[in-house]
């Protein structure tokens, strides 16, 4: 391994720290090391999603049959506001940060991020207010929903949804915290090679996504604030008893909300464009069109959110208006899509799990972005807003976007966090059984909604009930998909074969180090010896049996 | 660099292409996803659903395609460590997939807005905002003509979806419906003779408007078989215009989460021959004078929620118990 080479450059002086290895005990401390922090934030929010999909089991249980008998309606409401909450808040957005905060130094080099002690604090806040929410269960959960509409979420029991309200200001600081972060670092942090246009693309996205963090959480907070008021205080900003208006609070939380779909996708565009090239030994396809198509869908995002509001209070123009740009959006997002299959097309694929889950991503997030075409649509949006079509749509870019992505990411990574290899066998069966689970639980529903079946009720018509049972077997099946990548990443991180630094032959940073790598990173300054994506090259060395490691280190050399 | 795509698989590949269209157009048009349509505005949204479907059954079978056909084609053979040609890029194809797409959803959103104003959704009565008004009123009570918002010219304004261009020619005056929703029930009363009812009957082949208001927290009105909904907000009027063409019974949902039993926030519209119409209305009028007689002080208006689903409750399917915790509901509470 070149990296492991003991030899000073003399930038660094040697020191003993770095025979100093982590030991489990530093995963559970106020620790200011952006790979555990990392670590910290991943295995937080899967638990949390593990808690977010039990209730998720509990909500499909209730659907298998029509009438409410499993649980009572009321709890039902609970369940899917906070099934909402924490797949959002606690799950894929810190899972999100989870990765930026591990390889987002890694890949520019650095030896951490740009504020430490910040980056510990940001994460320290979100198991607080995991646990605030989780709280609510004991004083009556909230349960006017995720998006909290007043009057209704005014009328519901004030202790749960002011937990609520705390717990999601908690939360949007933790990530206003991280944003900063991350556009410093990625700003000032780079080795000095690498110019904007070298960086790689997990880079780009976070820079997309932490504009949209610090432009839309703000109002978030601004409305939580004033729902805050409304609700103890008994003010009226929202309250149409009082000449408040709840078209406003509609208005502030979509503005947060919708660039939050975006927050949440983004860093897996940015995973998947890093995990495409690598397994398909092919360089990243239209590397500046994947980088500003980031640019572009972090400004439109800012200007479509009231397309959530096409029923709702808004004049005839207006919702024209968020129809045209909502319709904008889509093309960016494609230029995406069409780049990654060209990455593929005429690579050399290896279809491990990590790939599989690349490929499924794609796959599934087309789904959603073509139901998101559809839904953009004004008079086609009338007929199935609020309905299971709605759920079919935000649950194939949530699940089969973001969180196919998040597997991709961990396939791909977690020989670099832990040192160890995942088991292939169990990696597939988890992407078949996911795979398979997530189209199951959630095709059907978009034949739902278009039938006439609203959302968010414990009960629902009989002639609904064959479609909803296919829907509730393949959550099973998602419930069980979850066993094998469990019992993988456990028995792995613990006992399995070891990882060299590079065990993908990658070409970004992060790979140039031991894996996991030494606490400050790099041994000796990383050298940029080629673009992140430059696959390919030793074909065009005439037959050579060169590998990547080798040229690698090659170069390695003539730098010293 | 070794050829990927070689001349026998460019024909396969162009055959598969024409097929996925062939497929792709035929799809739209006869995916039979959606229910039956009972306005003509119904009939023109399915259009775009038919096109927006053709369309996205195309990219559909192109990406899924592509994907499928990489996987099996361009897998990495046994011991071949060597990488796949170092293509970065490809200036025309960019452009195309930049282009295309564009032109594409111009053309649904150029659709939509014409569907959008034929359906009478740019109506400049129907699109402006008055603004939120105070909810004044006391639980129960039917919100009186204090909501209503006038602009200048003293013309009733409510956001939704209003007349079309062409309905605002006809001379006949469009049938009247105040709607209110509260949890968990629809009322609807009709100005024109005063009747009160818990379902919706309406007569073919004239123009309806409904007024809608709520009396606590947002619902939203949805009638999935003409494709219309419009939430109802405490405090702003919202209106829905639209003109049944097909005699039947539909159904009319809350779509806005209101509560525990927003599940149960469900009745039915009665489309009817214009006689069987004048007939119920005959029958409602003289039903409800009746009761007038018997008890002096009750209006229909003041009638609660929970006395309101109680008819309709067994049909639904709802427990005793349900009710009970609907009478202990906080409607009440809503608006004190
Ligand atoms: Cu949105
Ligand atoms: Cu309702």
């Amino acid at each position: 391994m070149t990296t492991q080479t003991e030899v000073s450059t003399g930038a660094q002086p040697p020191e003993p720290e770095v025979e100093k290895q982590r030991t489990w005990r530093d995963y559970f401390t106020f620790n200011t090391d952006h790979k555990v922090i990392g670590i910290q934030y991943l295995v937080t929010s899967f638990i949390f999603y593990l808690i977010g999909g039990a209730l998720a089991g509990v909500m499909r249980t209730e659907l298998a049959t029509p009438n409410p008998n499993f649980v009572q309606p009321e709890f039902y409401n609970r369940l899917f506001t906070m099934h909402g909450t924490i797949m959002i808040f606690l799950w894929i957005i810190p899972a999100g940060a989870g990765f930026a905060n591990y390889l987002i130094p890694l890949m520019i080099g650095a030896k951490d991020m740009a504020f430490p002690r910040l980056n510990a604090v940001a994460f320290w806040i979100i198991p607080i207010g995991g646990l605030l929410l989780l709280g609510s269960f004991f004083v009556g959960a909230p349960q006017a929903g995720w998006t909290s509409y007043p009057p209704l979420s005014l009328l519901t029991g004030k202790a749960g949804e002011e937990l609520w309200i705390l717990s999601v200001l908690l939360l949007g600081t933790s990530s206003i915290l991280g944003a900063i972060n991350f556009v410093t670092t990625i700003w000032k942090m780079r080795v000095p090679s690498m110019g904007w246009n070298d960086m790689p693309l997990l880079c780009w996205s976070m820079l997309a996504t932490s504009g949209l963090i610090l432009i839309g959480t703000p109002v978030l907070a601004a409305a939580m604030i004033l729902l805050s008021f409304d609700l103890i205080v008994g003010t009226t900003f929202f309250n149409p008893t009082g000449g408040g208006d709840p078209i406003v609070y509609q208005h502030m939380f979509w503005f947060y909300s919708h660039p939050a779909v975006y927050i949440m996708i983004l860093p897996f565009f940015g995973i998947i464009s890093e995990v495409l090239p690598v397994h398909a030994r092919k360089p990243i396809f239209a590397y500046r069109a994947i980088a500003y198509s980031n640019l572009a869908i972090s400004f439109l995002g800012l200007l479509v959110w009231a397309h959530h509001m096409f029923t709702s209070g808004t004049p005839g123009w207006l919702r024209m208006f968020f129809m045209a740009t909502t319709m904008l959006i889509a093309v960016p997002t494609g230029i995406k899509v069409f780049s990654w299959c060209a990455t593929l097309w005429g690579g050399k694929i290896s279809l491990n799990s990590s790939m599989l889950f690349g490929m499924g991503f794609i796959s599934a997030f087309l789904i959603g972005g073509l139901s998101g075409v559809m839904v953009a649509s004004v008079p086609f949006d009338i007929h199935v807003h609020d309905t299971y079509f709605i759920v079919a749509h935000l649950h194939y870019v949530l699940f089969g976007g973001s969180v196919l992505g998040l597997f991709a990411g961990i396939y791909h990574w977690f020989p670099k966090m832990t040192g160890h290899m995942l088991n292939e066998t169990w990696g597939r069966i988890h992407f078949a059984l996911t795979f398979i689970g997530l189209n199951l639980t959630f095709l059907p529903m978009h034949e739902l909604g278009l039938l006439g079946m609203n959302r968010r009720i414990a009960l629902y018509d009989a002639e609904f009930q064959l479609l909803n049972l296919v829907c509730t077997a393949g959550s099973y099946l998602l419930a069980v998909s979850t066993i094998p990548f469990l019992v993988n990443a456990i028995w792995s991180w613990i006992r399995g074969r070891q990882a060299s630094g590079n065990p993908w032959k990658a070409l970004t940073l992060e790979w140039q180090t031991s894996s996991p790598p030494a606490i400050e990173n790099f041994d000796e300054e990383p050298v940029l010896w080629s673009g992140p994506y430059d696959y390919g090259i030793d074909v065009l060395s005439a037959d050579s049996e060169e590998s990547v490691e080798e040229l690698l280190s090659e170069v390695q050399a003539d730098v010293r | 660099m070794r050829k990927t795509v070689n001349t026998s698989s460019r024909i396969t590949i162009l055959l598969t292409g024409i097929a996925a269209t062939l497929f792709s157009l035929w799809y739209g048009q006869n995916n039979g996803l959606l229910p039956v349509a009972a306005s003509e505005d119904a009939s023109q949204v399915d259009g775009i659903f038919s096109l927006m479907m053709t369309v996205a059954t195309g990219l559909f079978l192109l990406i899924q395609g592509a994907l499928l056909f990489s996987a099996i084609k361009f897998r990495r053979r046994k011991g071949d460590e060597t990488d796949g040609p170092p293509i970065a890029g490809n200036v025309p194809l960019e452009i195309a997939w930049t282009a295309i797409p564009t032109v594409m959803v111009l053309l649904i959103s150029v659709y939509s807005f014409d569907v959008y104003n034929t359906m009478g959704g740019l109506d400049r009565e129907a699109s402006q905002d008055p603004g939120p008004q105070k909810v004044s009123y006391r639980s129960g009570q039917h919100p009186g003509s204090e909501l209503l918002a006038f602009d200048p010219g003293q013309k009733y304004l409510a956001l939704g979806v209003g007349a079309s261009p062409q309905q605002k020619e006809e001379p006949e005056e469009p049938l009247p419906v105040e709607v209110n929703g509260i949890q968990y029930a629809w009322i609807f009363t009709y100005p024109d003779t005063g009747v009160v009812s818990g379902e919706l009957h309406l007569p073919v082949g004239r123009q309806i408007d409904l007024k809608i208001t709520a009396g606590d927290v947002l619902h939203a009105f949805w009638l999935p078989e003409f494709r219309l909904k419009q939430d109802a907000v405490p405090g702003r009027e919202t209106q829905l215009r639209f003109e049944p063409n097909r005699v039947g019974e539909y159904s009319v949902v809350c779509a806005e989460l209101c509560g525990a039993y927003h599940g149960v926030m469900k009745t039915t519209l009665h489309v009817q021959t214009p006689e069987e119409y004048e007939h119920w209305s005959q029958e409602q009028q003289i039903a409800q004078a009746d009761k007038l007689e018997n008890s002096v002080a009750a209006t229909p208006n003041s009638r609660s929620a929970s006395e309101f689903l109680a008819p309709y409750a067994e049909r639904m399917g709802v427990e005793s118990q349900t009710l009970e915790q609907l009478k202990a509901s906080p409607t009440a509470s809503a608006s004190n």
